[in-house]
């Protein structure tokens, strides 16, 4: 060190793996039972997660086949889905960014009603499970504002609750992203910030997003605690996030979680990853999957004197159930969806405001008059 | 019953809300122990604390981004961008988000939400403090658009905003924050919003004006009516939407109309009424509506300011013209 010149301050980042992506056990399965992950937790990430891959795997087949709107995969992300999922209470507010599908499912959202949003209809956010939670959020990290006002609110009320936000490594490019953690860290505001590293902003890679060595750094400039996690280790996640969710409900302020991961699908079905993806690392991203880890560590011995039976926790048999109950689950989904009928155009006006001022009302009248024509018509065609 | 300049009205109407309603909160960049710099939020901190009366960090996407928030909570929160120029680094928040919330949730979610800025050109400010863009908020979707003429309507208008379900702009324009004082009861008792106030009958013309603007519109009506000619004075207040009826039925019964606006004239809110009386209201016209606006340029630093705002003479020129037509 120069003379003259004193440390100030410096910092460390941890990164921790539970399951790695040989499905083996950092720890002791015992260490796993002590902090509440017990055999039905695991069933239930592996079920959350298989119903995510399915439920993209045949939503992106309805896209290509002209039923739905443009849909942006979870692929090779459903571990932090899953760990978000069943880390916060129902009391908490989670705030999404667009890629957290097993999340949404585990707070109750309902396949269709996902399907209902990107298939063009507004009545999809409408959703079901907990009605404080955000709405999708396409512009990238201004939702991380809404997320220090809804924690500002929780603390103001002194409520014991938690607010999780979520955006990706694009999205700590951006202002709000900054304008959220500095403000958090001023409150000591109850929010938990999860930054999915995927890799990938649509075509360009992590490494022109930032020279800085983590995207979890980024929160020590705001005073804020963080760390890295394994994306894809749904253990990993869940306990890391679990505990900062914990924290910040008892008052112990925010926390940021960069979980690094892998998009391994197009960054929308609008999108060609293999313009500017390597196939080769792509190809590498895929034997680190979430998904196959989780099953390994199911089909492995390493739980036997976790479960004292002689029996694996799961046969082949159980994991083909699975994922036939989730192909099932995905399937009366989409049929619910095809079967929902259009809302009529006026509706365009109906939540614009509480009350339709005057002024839009020979609009309304308009789009109403519209509507019934072609009701009529469709009656008349039917007939 | 007390005296109270425009922006004391803003600060009683805020503290009223504050006093009767815990969710009501206020939040922006020195508003807490400074009151603002324009005093608005004077004492309100002492009054209420800290936890709701809120200095932020400088960030203006953030202060309306977590308005947002906190509206989705059901919170009411009052928020300050401390002049209108730094209001742009907020519009994605304010386009994107409160706009759209309870669009985009079908009710499920909403952002009853007040955004408050000092707006407007005429007191020798730096760059970037002196401009008018109410036009650009006008034409976003989910949001209202207020601007107050009088301490009166300032308190008034402001309740009615607090209280609104939806998002509302509020514009105070600076010039008149302490012009004059007036009566104002602060008995919480609001005043509507989406509809326009007819400040003075009269026969022969239309003038329609919103915020600082009316001061020289209503001193050109007097100037007109020493001529003879009486024109009708209408404050439009709410920017977004805009009270059509009222202007349609002024307009059909003078048959002339001038808008008097400080803003840049290429797509204003004159535009808008221009275009409204166009098209429903054109066979009662005598002669073809005039706006009177700023000009379509950056507003000069304060040197030359005087000589882009428009006056007294410009107004009294433009109804001369639409009266000899």
């Amino acid at each position: 060190m120069a003379e003259g010149k004193t440390k100030v301050t410096s910092f460390d980042i941890n990164y921790s793996q539970c399951l790695d992506e040989a499905g083996q056990l950092s720890d002791s399965p015992e260490t796993l039972v002590e902090q509440g992950i017990d055999e039905a937790m695991l069933m239930d990430f592996y079920r959350w997660m298989q119903l995510a891959r399915t439920f993209d795997t045949k939503t992106i087949a309805l896209q290509r086949t002209g039923r739905l709107g443009t849909y942006a995969s979870c692929l090779g992300q459903e571990a932090i889905g899953a760990a978000i999922g069943k880390a916060m209470q129902q009391e908490d507010v989670f705030v999404q960014a667009y890629r957290e599908t097993a999340a949404l499912f585990i707070r109750g959202v309902k396949p269709e009603e996902i399907l209902l949003y990107w298939g063009g209809d507004e009545r999809g956010m409408d959703f079901t499970g907990p009605k404080e939670d955000a709405p999708y959020a396409v512009p990238i990290a201004s939702q991380c504002c809404h997320a220090v006002g809804i924690s500002y609110a929780l603390k103001l009320r002194q409520q014991p609750r938690a607010t999780v936000v979520v955006c990706g490594d694009g999205g700590t490019s951006k202002g709000d992203f900054y304008e959220s953690l500095n403000a958090a860290g001023v409150w000591q505001l109850p929010l938990v910030f999860i930054v999915n590293n995927n890799q990938w902003a649509i075509s360009v890679p992590r490494s022109i997003q930032s020279h800085s060595e983590t995207l979890a750094q980024k929160a020590i400039a705001a005073g804020i605690s963080c760390e890295q996690v394994d994306g894809n280790d749904v253990l990993g996640c869940y306990l890391q996030i679990r505990k900062a969710v914990e924290r910040a409900r008892q008052g112990q302020g925010p926390h940021l979680i960069e979980a690094l991961t892998y998009r391994l699908s197009d960054h929308t079905t609008a999108d060609d990853a293999s313009r500017y993806q390597d196939e080769e690392a792509v190809k590498e991203a895929w034997l680190k999957e979430p998904i196959v880890r989780l099953k390994k560590l199911l089909l492995s011995e390493q739980l036997l004197d976790f479960q004292k039976t002689d029996e694996q926790m799961l046969s082949e048999d159980q994991l083909a159930e699975i994922e036939q109950w989730c192909s099932k689950e995905v399937e009366q989904a989409i049929e619910r969806y095809l079967n929902m009928a259009p809302q009529p155009p006026e509706a365009m006006f109906q939540y614009l405001y509480a009350e339709l001022p005057d002024l839009y009302r020979d609009q309304w009248e308009e789009l109403k008059a519209v509507g019934e024509k072609s009701r009529q018509q469709e009656e008349g065609d039917d007939a | 019953m007390t005296d109270m300049t425009l922006i004391e009205a803003v600060n009683a109407a805020i503290a009223h809300e504050m006093a009767t309603d815990p969710d009501v909160v206020v939040l922006g960049e020195d508003v807490g122990v400074n009151g603002g710099v324009f005093r608005a939020t004077d004492g309100l901190q002492k009054q209420f604390g800290p936890l709701r009366v809120i200095d932020t960090p400088l960030a203006e996407s953030l202060i309306s981004g977590m308005s947002i928030g906190m509206a989705m909570q059901g919170l009411k929160p009052i928020a300050e961008i401390q002049f209108m120029g730094f209001l742009y680094a907020a519009f994605d928040q304010l386009i994107c988000h409160a706009g759209r919330m309870r669009n985009r949730t079908r009710g499920r979610l909403s952002c009853s939400m007040v955004l408050r800025a000092p707006y407007g050109g005429g007191i020798r400010a730096p760059e970037h403090h002196s401009e008018s863009t109410e036009a650009i908020l006008a034409h976003v979707p989910g949001i209202r658009v207020v601007i107050p003429s009088s301490p009166g309507r300032a308190y008034g208008l402001l309740l009615a905003a607090i209280r609104d379900p939806d998002p509302v702009i509020f514009l105070e324009p600076k010039r008149i924050y302490r012009l004059q004082s007036e009566t104002v009861e602060d008995n919480g008792t609001e005043l509507p919003l989406d509809v326009c106030f007819t400040l003075r009958e009269g026969s022969d013309v239309t003038l329609i004006s919103w915020g600082a603007m009316l001061y020289e519109t209503q001193k050109a009506a007097d100037q007109l009516a020493d001529q003879g000619v009486f024109a009708e004075v209408i404050d439009l207040a709410t920017i977004k939407p805009i009270d059509k009826e009222t202007i349609l039925t002024s307009v059909a019964k003078t048959g002339r109309c001038v808008i008097v606006s400080e803003a840049v004239r290429t797509c204003g809110v004159a535009s808008e009424i221009a275009a409204i009386i166009a098209e429903e209201g054109l066979m009662t016209l005598l002669a073809p509506v005039q706006r009177v606006t700023g000009y379509d340029t950056i507003i000069p630093l304060f040197r030359l300011e005087e000589y882009y705002m428009p006056n007294v003479e410009r107004v009294v020129n433009a109804v001369n013209k639409v009266m000899e037509f």
